[in-house]
């Protein structure tokens, strides 16, 4: 309800301006999940607002309104974009999902594109980026450095893009280190900064010596540094909280992605796709490799390349946590067996919470 | 291991119990004050602006401490002065604190903050197993601790606490034996201010030592709930803070060991006790009555 009322108060702010404003041939506007200050998923997307304006400068307005819940608070919030006369709303968040597609229905001149979903229609693209390849990456950083052979992974919400960064992340480990342990704890939030270091603490205190995390505070790195166990950044580049721990961070870079989109809105040919694009797009960047041995990184720096040369993490033989047979040796799994993941890998000590 | 596990039990509860203590202390004066969360991210937002721009943690401390009785101080001119709705003065100042402090600490974001140093307690801190878990803390975990029983002590053995229950309790006969009904809560919902900047301080020096919007995500309402908890009894309040902060924290242990327990049902599990507790509690009407202060959120306006 905070959210809310503060999404109002900037809503109202937003209103105010514009109307000042009515030059701009492309008014593109942003709703996040979190705020823009959460120096993770939301900063990273406001980063991207911030190079479109850089681009476009006079030609394209853009507004936004941040921490705004996922539910019925998120279809207000898209619904006011729309009246507002924005051209094209980004909603950068899976929880949009729904409201995004019913709002796109009573607005059908607005574009609209929804983050990490996989629901489209006539006005709605889809977009997101391919983490789990830096995940694979992180994993098999892990496995060589870690003395225990655990690793702890802070998880948010059992949504599919989490379960095949989990997957992503065992099957790398496991590529170096058959037996590499990975224990998951759920947080259930994706900000919390407070639960996030307990989280970290209760898993260095149950023996894991690697954090990573898929939720988007910078507080488990921070518990890593202090603790002297190492971890990786999330989102964006998390080095100045950890300078001792962080070995290396999956940056979203989503400032290309908004340029090219905003271009097709100014140039009229705007289309409903789903964009999946990863490290050899520019979209998912690793921060410098840091803290590591030399073989390490040269080992990291050489699956990124192949990766970037389109060599696909989730590559068969993948075996369930179940035992039956994911993919056979040598079969990719295809695009929507990986968006819609709902399954373990072989390995992961964990129940899927359903 | 067990060690471990407490010691990560005192940081989750620290912040919880220090703004608690202090809410205890508004609303034993009779006034409500929801702002909590308000002045507790406030607290935070200006603990580490000041620690981050003076290089002390002390300084820091105080002025979050300042900043929690600045926003007090204006909950109080409005509710006390002015007379307007508690709940609504409360509701809105919370609002205001986590707008402004978002806006405050926009110089501050991703800029590594400043931890508070642990504090040995010479001897004390050399005792196997308690030592290392209540005389290894930082500086707050130790005001937390004093400040419970400075507190208890104050509101049931002290002259003070005395006049401040029963200005609490009715206040229409404090006023008539000749107690100033509005200085004395004023100087009530002063003190919750400053506990409430405190364990914002906590949050943003020690917890988890850096600023970050919203960072308080909530705990400025678990206070609030932990005060009805507690039937408004120190004591309990610490039991509250720490069954919470035990209860949560144990959730992530139990998924780090693997046991198979929906990680949904953990996480809701401290709210699930504490509705538990409050069912208890309040199956005993008299004792519930006997602590609640009569006159919690209703206006004074002197007669004269």
């Amino acid at each position: 309800m905070k959210s809310l009322l503060k999404a109002t108060v900037a809503a109202v702010a937003f209103a105010a301006a514009g109307s000042a404003a009515q030059a701009a041939d492309v008014k593109a506007c942003f709703v996040y999940v979190g705020p823009v200050g959460d120096f993770g998923w939301s900063y990273q997307h406001d980063q991207g607002r911030l190079a479109v304006e850089e681009q476009f400068g006079d030609k394209v307005e853009t507004a936004y309104l941040e921490s705004v819940p996922e539910g019925p608070d998120a279809e207000r919030a898209i619904e006011r974009f729309a009246r507002e006369g924005c051209n094209i709303i980004f909603t950068t968040s899976f929880g949009y999902m729904n409201p995004t597609l019913k709002v796109a229905k009573k607005f059908p001149d607005v574009k609209f594109e929804h983050a990490t979903g996989y629901k489209t229609a006539d006005n709605v693209a889809t977009y997101n980026s391919k983490f789990h390849e830096g995940r694979y990456i992180i994993g098999q950083i892990a496995a060589k450095q870690s003395k225990s052979g655990v690793a702890g992974y802070i998880a948010s919400f059992p949504i599919p893009e989490v379960v095949a960064g989990i997957n992503a992340f065992l099957l790398g480990a496991q590529s170096v280190n058959p037996d590499f342990d990975l224990k998951v704890v759920w947080v259930n939030s994706w900000f919390d900064p407070g639960k996030e270091a307990d989280a970290a603490k209760a898993l260095i205190d149950q023996g894991a010596d690697i954090i990573t995390q898929h939720t988007d505070s910078t507080a488990p790195l921070q518990v890593a540094q202090e603790r002297g166990v190492h971890g990786f950044g999330q989102a964006s580049d998390m080095i100045n909280f950890a300078k001792d721990a962080q070995y290396t961070a999956i940056i979203d870079d989503w400032a290309p992605y908004y340029v090219e989109r905003v271009q097709a809105v100014l140039d009229g040919n705007w289309h409903s796709e789903s964009t999946w694009d990863g490290l050899a797009e520019g979209h998912v960047v690793m921060a410098p490799y840091t803290n590591l041995p030399d073989d390490v990184t040269e080992m990291a720096k050489a699956t990124e390349a192949k990766i970037k040369g389109g060599w696909e993490p989730f590559t068969g033989p993948i075996t369930k946590q179940d035992g039956s047979v994911a993919a056979e040796d040598g079969v990719t799994l295809d695009t929507g067996a990986i968006l819609g993941m709902n399954w373990y890998v072989q390995g992961v000590d964990d129940q899927l919470p359903q | 291991m067990f060690e471990a596990v407490l010691l990560t039990v005192i940081t989750a509860a620290t912040p919880l119990l220090i703004a608690a203590i202090g809410e205890l202390v508004v609303e034993r004066s009779g006034v409500l004050n929801l702002g909590v969360e308000g002045m507790m991210i406030m607290g935070a937002v200006i603990g580490f602006a000041i620690a981050n721009q003076t290089g002390s943690g002390t300084l820091g401390v105080v002025a979050a401490i300042v900043a929690g009785m600045a926003m007090s101080a204006l909950f109080g001119f409005l509710v006390l002065v002015l007379v307007t709705n508690q709940v609504a003065t409360g509701l809105a100042l919370t609002i205001l604190g986590i707008g402004l402090s978002g806006m405050i600490g926009e110089a501050y974001i991703g800029v590594p903050g400043l931890d508070l140093p642990q504090l040995y307690i010479p001897g004390l801190s050399e005792i196997p197993f308690i030592g290392p878990v209540f005389f290894q803390q930082d500086a707050i975990v130790y005001m937390s601790f004093a400040l419970v029983a400075i507190v208890a002590y104050g509101l049931f053995r002290t002259r003070v606490g005395l006049v401040l229950r029963a200005v609490g309790d009715n206040h229409g006969s404090a006023h008539a034996l000749g107690y100033s009904v509005i200085k004395i809560r004023f100087a009530a919902v002063l003190f919750g201010g400053a506990c409430a900047g405190l364990a914002g301080a906590y949050m943003s020096l020690a917890y988890t030592p850096q600023w970050v919007e919203n960072m308080t995500a909530g705990r400025g309402w678990i206070a609030l709930a932990l005060v009805v908890f507690s039937s408004w009894l120190p004591l309990r309040v610490v039991v509250g803070a720490y069954l919470f902060g035990a209860v949560s924290v144990l959730n992530l242990h139990a998924q780090a060991v693997e046991l198979d327990i929906p990680s949904q049902l953990l996480s809701s599990l401290p709210y699930l006790a504490t509705i538990l507790v409050l069912v208890l509690i309040s199956a005993n009407r008299r004792l519930t009555l006997v602590n609640t202060p009569a006159c919690l959120g209703k206006p004074f306006v002197p007669d004269r």
